[in-house]
């Protein structure tokens, strides 16, 4: 069993790679994002003809879109240190809030307030969890996971709810110009928001901190558990947009909804090349991602391939994803040994 | 003094467990006399058994700091495939099923375990892939087909009912699982690596446990015995299909945090753990006899799941250490 | 590194050197961890291979470091014994382990209970457990790292006592330490490394202080600590009647602009606790703080920082570096509102503040944006200081600044808080190292066990004077 890396303590003697490393790193994990997704799409277009049509390209998009608008708030959540495992979840209740405010004929625009509100509500209580009565927020979310979605099941049971006004369905029907859609818009606007947030202001740098080392951030003035709070708060909001989107694009609700979502979505956050432990990733890594997964479980399901199946592609991709960092030390380490006496 | 304060402080953390159990199984037992019999409480065991036998075999992942997601699809699969042998080799009789159900989930286990070991992959992440994996692996299994209990032969569906001295079997392997768990992990090695390793894994080095090894015995376990729990599961409710146990991984590690394993690692025990089954068992029985609907279900269960992690949190504060002493003069 | 070592047997041999210098490298190839390149190690004039802890162990080579090797879930048995449980039958002997343990603990004179959580312990007592692990093994040979960085000086008195029964024993010890009163205490031979080389060995009685440090230093030192000059200003800080329950109470203290107030006290008397308390890390609960004539209320540290006061934390790994950000993100940490628009960072003032510290305390890095974990010990401190010194603090709290860093970048902090001091800074110095006390603080405030016991004006303070008021019975 290989021991650990002898750290010398001598300033300089490291080798001068590893400090540009995470930044050449990282550029490189976007380019290699960037050409598997030319790959994909020029595998779909070869299987299915009409894959390259504008129209076809826009379809591609509405599914993973409203996947990859949660995965933006939980980047930052797992750059931080966090989890939220309770997506799906706030996903399905806040879809139950609504058709039940559809039902008692709330018009479109109460509908959406009432949406964000619950997925508001749920990431303050997953926020509170986690900071107030400082529960890890792997348990704590796995609890408010079962917690939500029963919540929905309970009212719902095995009903469906189906009377949302016309207008309602413009989000996750809709188009803004020619095929752009609306959700595609949104997500646009989303990923710019919150990468201009993480990658130029003082509180993505204030993440970056805490989540590299909590303690130190904590000392040097970060208001870390604030921070967290409202990262919770922001996927909770996020999951309710989704789930806004994703309703009004099926037109109906069910307790199922959106089942097995917060797996997808945690793999375009670590697919996007943000670490689990903390501390590193990048929006447009994490956008990459989610337009590479999305074209590939879309062009797997213009062959037919049922959803199932595509989630072994996604695990497998998700596990391989995870295994580079070790992969390349010890390639790197076997390059060194041999040219060290 | 016999009994130091700090020893009974940790049985007081189990005890509490224990003692709201048979209360709520006395309250409930009060409305509905049926459900606190012998034979009540017979099936309640008999319902909680795969439950134990997953959440003790967990164990030993959560002491490492680690998780696995995937024992519920891992125990789909093994059902997946144990229903398709017999349904193939029905006479092959039980014993190769039982043998072929434990080796597909040791190997389903080893696999995740390789991945945290070798190619260092954060556990959350190889069991979130290997959860979805294995799920769709059902599926290609199977081709999506249900094998109800028409297709299962006798000896596969009686194992677990067979009644041995008023318990089923299934009851006496959760029964001899706790037993074997409390001993392996209080006085084999392996065991007590376990708590070593997930105390303080940079250390562990030092005291000759290799962590990583460690997890990866970890996870082959909890393989295993969800594989064994496939074929369980798969008899006991004489079914197998894609949706099998579907989310049990939560109920799984909710048991264990319910019972005090600390997710921090290095802290847990199997009394705990048992109770903390026992625990949801009762829940989940006395539900539909409340007459609640079960859809309401998750939630409650969630519920609780959500109180007791918030009383766990409280009990794990560290207290202040005491310096200032009392003014003497 | 190039490394030799003779070790005796009934002997106690120290090993003494800067950080960096490669003690802790020859104590790893000792116990297993690293492999040498080159070289033989010879047990009893027979070359042995040392490749694992494991094997170590069975040559009889124990160790106890620096950080406490102890896990808290088990007892206090079973971390005695946690290379080698003792076994029946191939399963584990509780029985015996007890017994065993509460033997070996007797021998230590303790009466620490084997079947306790280790978590329960002092940091003395998890360090005796180490050393009762060490006996456990009947090693030949023992070495210690640093033993008494984190024991009161009774504390630290014991363990020479005990290192005194090991070599009565038979054993040979290894003794690393930065403490020349220890060595000279203890030791009876010495060996000097530096830059990676043993450049000295010899008899203890036959050297002094000063030669120890020339052949460490590779130069004269003779003056460690910069002279005192500029004006003391009026009063900047106060602390009155403090309390927090469990931790310290009525604590009153004062310092002015351009003086350095010292506090000194054995480790766990209570000192970083009352800076955490004034920093707002925690709340205090009885007491005022009063900054500049106004009585202030701290919630939390990003209030502390616009205050101007600053916190130099104790432990560095844990509270003070981010070691994956670089050097320049670790810099702006605490300033970040100041380095930025309208809260858009601004990459160019952050690289010039960064470089600007980088030769300002002459930090050995290849460039602002190298991350922190490639820097030496003290190099990573440097970088801790100027994130705070970015800051611009009217009050600068320094928590064991210089531990564990070497002799160089020693003498580089204190020549900055000096310069800081003769710009008007108010400096808390919190040191349990009585020459650095001495050497930089202009009054000096004493602790034990949460309350203050004595105050010294630089004039009065002696060494004696110091460790008596920190160890009053």
């Amino acid at each position: 069993m290989p021991g650990p890396r002898p750290h010398t303590d001598t300033a300089g003697s490291s080798p001068r790679w590893r400090s540009n490393m995470n930044l050449r790193h990282l550029a490189r994990w976007e380019i290699v994002l960037t050409i598997f997704l030319a790959c994909d799409l020029i595998i779909n277009a070869r299987m299915s003809p009409y894959f390259l049509n504008v129209w076809t390209l826009s379809d591609a998009t509405f599914s993973f879109v409203e996947k990859a608008i949660v995965a933006l708030p939980m980047a930052l959540l797992v750059i931080a240190r966090e989890i939220d495992i309770s997506v799906s979840g706030t996903i399905a209740l806040t879809s139950v809030a609504m058709g039940l405010a559809a039902k008692a004929g709330f018009g479109t625009f109460s509908l959406t307030v009432v949406g964000l509100a619950t997925g508001l509500a749920a990431g303050a209580i997953n926020g509170a969890l986690v900071t107030r009565l400082g529960v890890s927020s792997i348990v704590a979310t796995i609890g408010t996971m079962s917690l939500f979605r029963g919540v929905a099941y309970g009212i719902l049971g095995d009903a469906v709810l189906k009377s949302y006004p016309q207008s309602f369905t413009f989000f996750g029907q809709g188009y803004v110009a020619g095929p752009i859609s609306f959700e595609f818009v949104l997500f646009v606007l989303l990923a710019l928001v919150f990468g201009v947030l993480l990658h130029l202001t003082i509180i993505g740098k204030r993440l970056y901190a805490m989540g590299a080392n909590p303690v130190a951030a904590a000392h040097s003035g970060v208001k870390v558990d604030r921070y967290r709070f409202w990262l919770f708060v922001a996927t909770g909001a996020a999951s309710a947009v989704a789930s806004i989107l994703l309703t009004s694009r099926l037109g109906s609700t069910r307790p199922s909804i959106a089942q097995g979502w917060e797996l997808e979505i945690i793999s375009m956050v670590i697919l996007g090349g943000v670490s689990v432990t903390g501390g590193r990733g990048t929006i447009v890594g994490v956008a990459l991602a989610a337009t590479l997964m999305g074209f590939v479980t879309f062009g797997l399901g213009l062959k037919n391939v049922p959803g199932i199946v595509m989630s072994i592609a996604v695990g497998t991709l998700l596990i391989a994803v995870a295994a580079v960092p070790a992969v390349s030390r010890r390639l790197s380490r076997r390059r060194s040994t041999h040219s060290t006496g | 003094m016999n009994r130091p304060a700090y020893k009974l402080a940790l049985l007081g953390r189990d005890a509490t467990l224990w003692v709201l159990t048979l209360l709520l199984v006395i309250a409930i037992g009060t409305v509905f006399p049926q459900f606190a019999t012998l034979v009540g409480l017979k099936s309640v065991l008999d319902d909680t058994s795969i439950l134990i036998l997953l959440a003790l075999a967990q164990m030993p992942v959560i002491l490492t700091r680690s998780i696995d997601l995937s024992v519920a699809a891992n125990l789909a699969l093994t059902g997946m495939c144990a229903a398709l042998f017999n349904h193939a080799f029905p006479d092959a009789g039980i014993t190769a099923v039982i043998i072929l159900s434990i080796t597909i989930g040791t190997l389903l286990g080893a696999f995740n375990g390789a991945l945290v070991w070798l190619l260092e992959v954060p556990p959350i992440v190889a069991t979130l892939g290997t959860l979805a994996i294995y799920r769709g692996m059902v599926f290609v299994v199977s081709g999506g087909a249900w094998i109800t209990n028409n297709k299962m032969s006798a000896d596969f569906l009686n194992f677990v009912r067979a009644d041995l001295l008023g318990l089923t079997l299934l009851s006496w392997l959760a029964i001899t699982g706790s037993l074997l768990a409390y001993f392996g992990l209080k006085y084999t090695e392996v065991g007590r690596g376990f708590f070593v390793a997930g105390s303080n894994p940079e250390a562990a080095l030092y005291a000759g446990i290799n962590v990583p090894r460690m997890r990866f015995i970890a996870f082959t376990i909890s393989g295993a015995v969800a594989g064994l729990a496939g074929y369980l599961w798969v008899s006991r409710f004489a079914i197998a299909y894609t949706d099998v146990a579907q989310g049990f991984e939560l109920q799984v590690i909710a048991a264990c945090v319910i019972g005090g394993v600390s997710i921090a690692g290095g802290y847990g025990t199997v009394t705990g753990v048992v109770a903390g089954c026992l625990f949801l068992g009762v829940i989940k029985n006395a539900l539909p006899l409340v007459g609640i609907s079960p859809f309401w279900q998750m939630a409650i269960s969630g519920f609780v799941i959500v109180a007791a992690v918030i009383l766990n949190a409280r009990r794990g504060q560290s207290v202040r250490r005491r310096i200032l002493e009392e003014p003497s003069t | 590194m190039d490394g030799q070592l003779d070790l005796h047997a009934g002997e106690v041999t120290a090993l003494i050197g800067e950080n960096g210098a490669g003690k802790s490298t020859l104590v790893k190839i000792l116990t297993g961890i690293y492999q040498p390149d080159s070289g033989v190690i010879q047990l009893d004039g027979a070359p042995v291979r040392i490749h694992s802890p494991a094997d170590a162990q069975k040559l009889g080579i124990s160790v106890i470091h620096q950080e406490s090797v102890v896990f808290d879930d088990i007892s206090v048995a079973e971390n005695i014994f946690i290379t080698a449980r003792p076994t029946r039958c191939g399963l584990v002997d509780w029985a015996a382990m007890r017994h065993r343990a509460t033997r070996i603990l007797a021998q230590l004179e303790t009466n620490i209970d084997p079947a306790r959580p280790m978590r329960e312990l002092s940091v003395a007592q998890k360090h005796l457990v180490q050393i009762a692990r060490a006996l456990s093994h009947d090693s030949r040979i023992v070495i210690m790292d640093e033993p008494t960085a984190a024991l009161s000086h009774n504390e630290a008195q014991d363990l020479l006592r005990i290192i005194w029964r090991l070599k009565a024993d038979g054993r040979a010890v290894l003794f690393i330490s930065h403490k020349f009163e220890e060595v000279f205490a203890i030791a009876d031979r010495y060996v000097v490394y530096r830059d990676g080389t043993a450049v000295g060995t010899g008899m203890v009685p036959g050297t002094s202080v000063d030669q120890l440090i020339t052949l460490m230093v590779g130069r004269t030192v003779d003056q460690v600590f910069p002279p005192r000059s500029g004006q003391v200003g009026p009063e900047v800080l106060k602390l009155e009647g403090l309390c927090r329950k469990a931790e310290f109470a009525d604590i009153n203290l004062a310092v002015c602009q351009g003086e350095i107030l010292g506090i000194y006290g054995l480790v766990g008397a209570g000192r970083s606790e009352v800076t955490q308390a004034l920093f707002g890390l925690t709340t205090p609960d009885k007491g005022r703080v009063i900054l500049g004539g106004h009585s202030i209320r701290i919630r939390n540290a990003d209030e502390a920082i616009r205050l101007k006061i600053a916190y130099v934390p104790e432990d560095r790994q844990r509270q003070g570096a981010i070691l994956p950000l670089s050097i320049q993100d670790n810099v702006a940490l605490a300033s970040l509102k100041s380095l930025s628009n309208l809260g858009f960072r601004n990459r160019l003032q952050t690289r010039r503040a960064a470089q600007q510290w980088i030769d300002r305390l002459q930090i050995k890095a290849s460039s602002s944006v190298q991350s922190l974990e490639e820097l030496s010990g003290g190099n990573q401190q440097k970088v801790v200081l100027a994130k705070w010194l970015q800051t611009d603090p009217k009050v600068l709290i320094l928590d064991e600044p210089t531990k564990g860093i070497d002799v160089g970048s020693k003498a580089a902090v204190y020549k900055i808080v000096r310069e800081l001091v003769q710009r008007g800074v108010a400096v808390i110095l919190i040191s349990s190292e009585l020459p650095e006390i001495l050497g930089m603080a202009d009054r000096i405030a004493v602790m034990r066990r949460g309350r203050l016991r004595a105050c010294f004006h630089r004039a009065d303070a002696t060494a004696e004077a110091l460790v008596r008021a920190a160890t009053d019975a």
